[in-house]
């Protein structure tokens, strides 16, 4: 799976572990929420980066205890009508208060990149179609947006009032 | 009425601009049909049997006659001369070519209008009171709510891909005719004991094949909270809302299933912790912004009914059935409120040719300030009209074929597309009303009969809104044979109740006999005064079931 990045198709340096597989001492490895549960004091403190995925169903408020412990939270989208995960995406951004890379993984069309984008997701893993100028073509479509989220950008609310009260001042 | 600024109108053009590259890259081949299908759906666009199918919306009801002439030269241009308007205040063409739909999008833009969110899991099109700014009993305009509610939910970022689709209705009177407690969130405009005006908030309504009656979840809701709780219930559904089962996926399952009050506290609980942050706050200057736009039109003080208008009464008896079952008072001496029903005798519920739209909308120029509405029973209004110009405005309608004097009464029917159209349906829903409405066409007789909604769906689906008709009809399949199913008592008001189902159901050829036998029972059993719904409540189900399973 192709990864974008802040914008920039780039190498993964994460590793996404099976169920079978062991947890490495070395390299930035992504855990399912299961092995979090049973290995969490042995994983506690892990020298190298970790990595979290959630699935719809698990709420990053049931880890926001642990939540320091992980570098990046990928959050699946298993079919791209399922989503839970712009939820989880702004309570973790906004409520909990993470700087992590926040991933989207899973059926991630191109058409809706804007919309994970305003919602916090900084990567997102994209099918080979999807080129770092269609990204940034999608980034671009709206130029302006109603709600406050999590990409901090200004409301139209916002720009409205700001621009009546330029206008008051001069 | 609302006029887009430079933001909301560069939003819908950047719209057109999306959707027409979307549509390039389908024709091309690059995406396939089912990824295509839903950036469609987000704009409105369905397939259908034969063609698609786009439903427009007319946000909260509310247009005027330059919009309402595009609507009619789009169906001109791209549709067969005619448009549909639905239960949902929204305009659907049937007949359109995917190649035209782009630059039919760029004409609606061009006019302040759109197809954003009419369909797909999304916050659709908010509804409300067709009568709102006009009606003597409102305590407040709806329509600055709604609009507030249109912009906030436009392109929502976490509220694209719902469980399922999400529907907003809002009124501002206590007497409800938007029908709240059948959407999925229902708000009712109120006041409270310190004359602070507010919201009070209904959850989970909605028909379909588990029809079920808005919870009432908060009393008084302060009017700056109102993006900050609709964002704590909408999350909450959105997390927990169910996904494993399209039957089930609606929030009235949600609701029902975790019980009303475990649901109130999850959102009451979600909403503090949003409400913590301010950001969802409404800030005053925009309230102030928003509600200028819905400022009263100038109305001329006028003195008592004119003579002439009374004259004309007296002297055309025509003209005074229409002004009794068409005209409602206005809250301004002097004005009255004019519905125009697009039910005439015979016809197809909600239906109505280019010409008509044109009609309407000088009309709407020339005696009601340029504003007409939509209402959810498929019907229009010209919401503020003078007394004195009715006979006018009356002979206009007469010559557009626009005059039926039904609004209310018996023809004035409510019907889903059915078996004619649809390819869910398991009957005919349209020829039913058809036959019911020329079985009553005598105008003496609808007015003696009074009150009488009925409302026809052709499958569990209910997009006739059959569970609140006082008399209900739904199409059943019976070993390939259409039948349907009467209910009795049905109300979507501020008593809103569901119907109860009368027994067997009956074959087509029945349907139209089986409704003249409860309205003859009504008649012969009612107290003077006593609509068919407050006879109802009075002697219940039985009576009517003995008549209509009499011959038997
Ligand atoms: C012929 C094309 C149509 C099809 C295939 C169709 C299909 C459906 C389906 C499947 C539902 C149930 C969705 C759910 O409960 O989650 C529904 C609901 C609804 N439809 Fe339609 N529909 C069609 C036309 C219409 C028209 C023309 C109207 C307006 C007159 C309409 C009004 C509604 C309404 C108001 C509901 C919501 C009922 C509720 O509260 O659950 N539909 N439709
Ligand atoms: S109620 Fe059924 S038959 Fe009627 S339009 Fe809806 S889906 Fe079709």
């Amino acid at each position: 799976m192709p990864l974008l990045k802040d914008g920039r198709l780039v190498e993964d340096k994460w590793q996404r572990l099976e169920e079978h597989e062991v947890v490495p001492t070395e390299g930035a490895v992504i855990i399912d929420l299961e092995r979090w549960q049973v290995e969490r004091e042995n994983l506690k403190g892990r020298a190298a980066p970790l990595g979290l995925l959630l699935m719809p169903g698990q709420s990053p408020e049931e880890i926001a205890d642990d939540l320091s412990q992980f570098d990046l939270i990928a959050l699946a989208f298993p079919a791209f009508k399922d989503g839970r995960a712009y939820s989880y995406a702004r309570i973790l951004r906004e409520r909990l208060g993470f700087t992590g890379e926040l991933r989207a993984v899973g059926e991630v069309l191109q058409d809706q990149l804007f919309f994970m984008a305003r919602v916090g997701f900084d990567a997102f893993e994209v099918n080979e179609r999807t080129s770092e100028g269609d990204f940034a073509a999608e980034m671009a479509k709206f130029p302006a947006v109603y709600q406050p989220s999590s990409c901090g950008e200004n409301t139209v609310f916002a720009r409205r009032h700001g621009a009546r009260l330029v206008e008051a001042a001069e | 009425m609302y006029r887009y600024d430079e933001f909301d109108q560069s939003l819908v053009d950047a719209r057109v601009t999306e959707f027409r590259g979307q549509v390039a890259r389908r024709l091309a081949g690059d995406i396939t049909e089912d990824e295509f299908k839903p950036l469609r759906l987000m704009n409105g666009l369905y397939l259908q049997l034969h063609a698609y199918m786009l439903r427009v919306a007319i946000p909260y009801g509310t247009f005027n006659s330059r919009q309402m002439h595009m609507l009619a030269e789009i169906a001109r241009k791209y549709d067969k001369g005619y448009g549909h308007f639905t239960t949902r205040q929204n305009i659907q063409y049937n007949w359109l070519k995917l190649d035209d739909v782009p630059d039919l999008l760029a004409d609606l833009a061009s006019v302040e209008m759109h197809a954003i969110q009419t369909s797909g899991n999304c916050i659709r099109n908010t509804t409300s009171d067709q009568y709102a700014g006009a009606a003597a009993d409102e305590i407040e305009d709806p329509r600055p709510t709604c609009e507030i509610i249109r912009q906030w939910s436009t392109f929502h970022p976490e509220f694209s891909f719902l469980p399922r689709k999400f529907k907003i209705a809002v009124t501002g009177a206590p007497k409800d005719r938007a029908a709240v407690q059948i959407h999925d969130i229902g708000i009712q405009i109120v006041e409270n004991n310190k004359g602070e005006v507010g919201y009070s908030i209904f959850v989970g309504g909605g028909l379909g094949r588990t029809p079920m009656v808005g919870k009432h979840i908060r009393a008084f809701l302060p009017r700056q909270d109102l993006l900050a709780y609709l964002e704590a219930i909408m999350r909450v559904y959105n997390m927990l809302g169910r996904r494993d089962n399209i039957y089930k996926a609606r929030i009235k399952i949600l609701v029902h299933e975790a019980s009303a009050a475990e649901f109130t506290r999850l959102v009451e609980e979600e909403f503090e912790k949003i409400d913590q942050t301010k950001l969802m706050a409404l800030p005053e200057e925009e309230l102030d912004r928003i509600a200028a736009y819905f400022a009263a039109p100038e109305f001329e003080t006028l003195g008592p009914c004119p003579a002439e208008h009374l004259e004309a009464l007296d002297r055309d008896r025509d003209f005074a059935l229409w002004v009794k079952a068409n005209v409602v008072p206005h809250k301004v001496p002097g004005y009255a409120i004019a519905n125009i029903s697009l039910k005439p005798i015979g016809g197809v519920p909600g239906d109505i040719t280019s010409d008509q739209m044109d009609g309407v909308a000088e009309l709407a120029k020339d005696y009601s300030f340029d504003e007409i509405r939509a209402t959810h029973e498929q019907n229009l209004v010209l919401p503020h009209v003078r007394e004195r110009d009715l006979y006018a405005i009356w002979q206009r309608l007469k010559a557009l074929e626009l005059a039926t004097a039904n609004i209310g009464l018996v023809s004035d029917i409510i019907a889903c597309p059915g078996l004619d159209y649809c390819n869910l349906a398991n009957a005919r829903s349209i020829p039913v009303a058809q036959l019911i409405s020329e079985r009553f066409a005598e105008l003496d007789r609808q007015h003696d009969i009074g009150e009488l909604k009925i409302k026809i769906s052709g499958c569990i689906n209910a997009c006739g809104h059959h569970h609140v008709g006082h008399i209900g009809i739904l199409g059943v399949d019976r070993k390939g044979e259409e039948y349907y199913q009467i209910t009795l008592g049905g109300s979507a008001d501020e008593n809103t109740r569901l119907g109860d189902i009368t027994g067997p159901s009956f074959p087509y050829d029945k349907v139209v006999d089986a409704v003249e036998t409860l309205v003859t029972t009504y008649v012969d059993l009612r107290q003077s005064g006593e609509t068919f719904l407050q006879t109802y409540a009075r002697v219940g189900l039985a009576p009517f079931k003995e008549n209509l399973y009499a011959a038997a």
